[in-house]
């Protein structure tokens, strides 16, 4: 495994993204969703809503650190509001 | 179709995941493990944070490549889906016609990358090439190693050449799902070849349309081996696409941490790009069929 | 739509009374307009051809007749440059390196597509959806991006230079591929089969083996003929995972250019023998292939 290199960083990500999809899998089975429009343009599902915020989330991040001399955690809170409004409206 | 709910159905899955797991997560996870740090050797390296990923976003050289790559997947877009579509309907229907030309047609998908490369290489070459050689006779200084534009057309014309019979096949078999009572319909309207073409024709093609434009972008996307033997990405950096400057990058000079950070970008970028057209077609076939759709 | 099929005759006779164009004419028109589309298609696969027919009048000259004048088919025809790849091991063997991992990777990628591409197109699960777009998402992963890393996973499991190695990597976008095309076939069968199929006191393995996959053979061709494509015509990864026991054609082929010059004959040749077992394919699939290019949905 050591060719993999990890860090303590990277590896709390990869367990975070985890556990995401481990809860994501007990909400499921506790409550199924149901498609749902909201403020997107098309009706998704709880987890097409995480993808969303996911990756809008990734963007977030790259803009941040590529662009802007901000602080990455800014970006991160940002990120969290931002998935956290999506799961919720949309 | 209604589908059953039956959570057992991952055991069905369970032995495609794990092979494509072993083949997708853990080199993906080494990625952004190395585009964190610097890598300069197994046991030397350092933690670097996202520094690689602000390198990699301001680099002029990448953003260039990117640049590029966009024009240039456009293009071929451009050019190839109506040309698909164009010679889809003038395809012979049946008969042996038919199957010689689909035989005929296909070939150049078959055809190894690189050999790929190797053919248009030979081809365009001054000396021994015929395209190049007659370009010459005709009088036009056709240089590919020399001359940006003229690298940039043929390495078009040879991505035309390569993937127009996709597009092509696609909407053939598209075509070919139209019942013929449409066409005796249009024939007793006396519609004109345009009508029959706009309302019979191009409704049906749009499904495939859409399969055909997402596998395009995504072959165009990483096209590297082609090029490569082509023109190495020269003249000067003129042809250099987005997978060869990363290939360059990871192989050539075993920077492994920004090309890791390239690569993540890379791959948001794609998988941003796919998700909208993966979400397009999935709703086109919902509101089409609105129990069928996978 | 289908009263118009039962008017097509009255139609006809309708535009015979009201057309200002006499049938003949019509026919006429009809034949111009055929022969027009015709030619075009003819110029096209002219045009198509020419590259490849261009590999091929090279593969028959030797390398001096090459460099020497320009001729539009081979003057003194040779076979030296095919005899020297079949007598040459170094050369032939990168051949048999292609097929057999590209075999190999038919048959992995077919056993584990068929059933996930029966779960896909029969059951809804959790996480159904999201799986299959993650698959999809490896079809679009750039190779480019996983060079290093499969180099590393493969070396330290100890598969560096075997064609194992290359099979399993072209899983990565093969065996999306085949859930693909093979889900949109499976989905065009009725369900009642499969139902009548358990009612009959067919268990799930027998139904699958005996019944179900001889229903979708079609698709099953179509999808090998996909599998052969895209694994024999990689080679970033074949190149990247193989040293000498395992290399593939593609990357022998660049051993021409030797310190003497390229030797154009013998890539010529090369290349055209690289070409053929897709020929081979392509025959035997024909009268399919134009289904599976839809993907099995139309």
């Amino acid at each position: 495994m050591s060719w993999m290199v990890w860090t303590v960083p990277t590896a709390i990500f990869f367990s975070a993204i985890a556990a995401m999809l481990a809860g994501m899998t007990v909400w499921e089975i506790v409550s199924p969703t149901i498609e749902r429009k909201g403020f997107l343009p098309i009706s998704t599902t709880r987890g097409d809503r995480l993808f969303v915020g996911l990756l809008s989330a990734a963007f977030i991040h790259l803009g941040v650190i590529g662009y802007t001399s901000l602080s990455i955690w800014l970006a991160l809170a940002a990120s969290l509001v931002w998935l956290l409004v999506l799961m919720r409206w949309g | 179709m209604n589908k059953v709910h039956n959570n057992r159905a991952w055991l069905l899955v369970l032995p495609m995941l794990i092979l494509v797991a072993f083949s997708a997560i853990v080199p993906l996870m080494t990625v952004v493990n190395y585009s964190v740090q610097d890598v300069l050797g197994a046991n030397a390296r350092f933690f670097t944070g996202t520094e690689w990923f602000k390198t990699m976003l301001n680099d002029p050289g990448l953003q260039a490549a990117f640049l590029r790559q966009i024009v240039f997947s456009l293009t071929i877009l451009a050019i190839q889906v109506p040309l698909g579509i164009g010679i889809a309907l003038i395809m012979p229907k049946r008969g042996w016609q038919a199957s010689a030309v689909l035989i005929l047609i296909t070939l150049p998908l078959l055809i190894p990358w690189n050999v790929v490369g190797s053919i248009w290489q030979i081809f365009t070459r001054g000396d021994i090439g015929l395209m190049g050689w007659g370009l010459r006779q005709l009088g036009v200084d056709y240089n590919i190693t020399r001359n940006g534009t003229d690298a940039w057309l043929t390495i078009i014309l040879m991505d035309v050449w390569h993937w127009t019979p996709l597009v092509a096949m696609l909407c053939y078999s598209g075509l070919r799902s139209i019942p013929e009572a449409y066409y005796q319909a249009a024939r007793i309207d006396r519609a004109s070849k345009w009508a029959v073409f706009r309302y019979i024709q191009l409704p049906k093609l749009t499904n495939v349309l859409v399969i055909a434009v997402l596998l395009r972008f995504m072959h165009s996307f990483m096209i590297y081996a082609e090029p490569f033997v082509l023109t190495g990405g020269g003249p000067g950096s003129s042809t250099t696409f987005l997978s060869q400057s990363l290939a360059t990058m990871a192989i050539g000079q075993q920077d492994l941490g920004p090309s890791a950070a390239f690569s993540i970008i890379y791959f948001l970028v794609i998988l941003l790009v796919s998700w909208v057209f993966y979400t397009t077609i999935m709703h086109m076939q919902k509101d089409r069929n609105p129990q069928g759709g996978a | 739509m289908s009263y118009q099929l039962d008017n097509v005759q009255q139609g006809e006779k309708y535009n015979n009374i009201f057309s200002r164009i006499t049938p003949a004419q019509r026919r006429k028109r009809n034949t111009r307009s055929r022969l027009r589309s015709r030619l075009l298609l003819g110029l096209y696969l002219v045009l198509m051809i020419l590259p490849i027919y261009w590999l091929l009048n090279m593969s028959l000259q030797t390398n001096s007749d090459i460099l020497g004048s320009m001729t539009m088919w081979p003057e003194n025809i040779t076979f030296d440059n095919y005899i020297g790849i079949f007598t040459n091991s170094s050369w032939y063997m990168g051949y048999v390196n292609s097929i057999a991992y590209v075999l190999m990777n038919m048959l992995i990628t077919i056993c584990v597509a068929l059933p996930a591409a029966y779960a896909f197109s029969r059951y809804s699960f959790i996480g159904d959806k999201h799986l299959f777009f993650w698959l999809l998402t490896n079809l679009m992963a750039p190779p480019a991006v996983f060079l290093l890393p499969y180099f590393q996973l493969y070396y330290s499991v100890g598969l560096f230079d075997t064609h194992i190695a290359v099979a399993l990597a072209h899983c990565l976008f093969n065996i999306p591929l085949a859930i693909w095309i093979l889900e949109g076939f499976m989905s065009s069968v009725p369900k009642e089969i499969d139902e009548t199929a358990y009612i009959d006191g067919y268990s799930f393995p027998k139904f699958f083996v005996k019944i179900f996959i001889p229903m979708i053979s079609s698709g099953i061709g179509v999808t090998l003929f996909f599998l052969f494509m895209f694994s024999w015509v990689e080679l970033l990864l074949a190149r990247t995972l193989t040293s000498t026991g395992a290399q593939p054609i593609g990357m022998i082929m660049t051993r021409t250019s030797t310190a003497s010059g390229i030797d154009w004959g013998t890539l010529a040749a090369a290349g055209v023998l690289t070409i053929l077992p897709g020929i081979l394919v392509v025959y035997f699939v024909r009268n399919h292939i134009a289904k599976g290019f839809a993907l099995g949905r139309t």
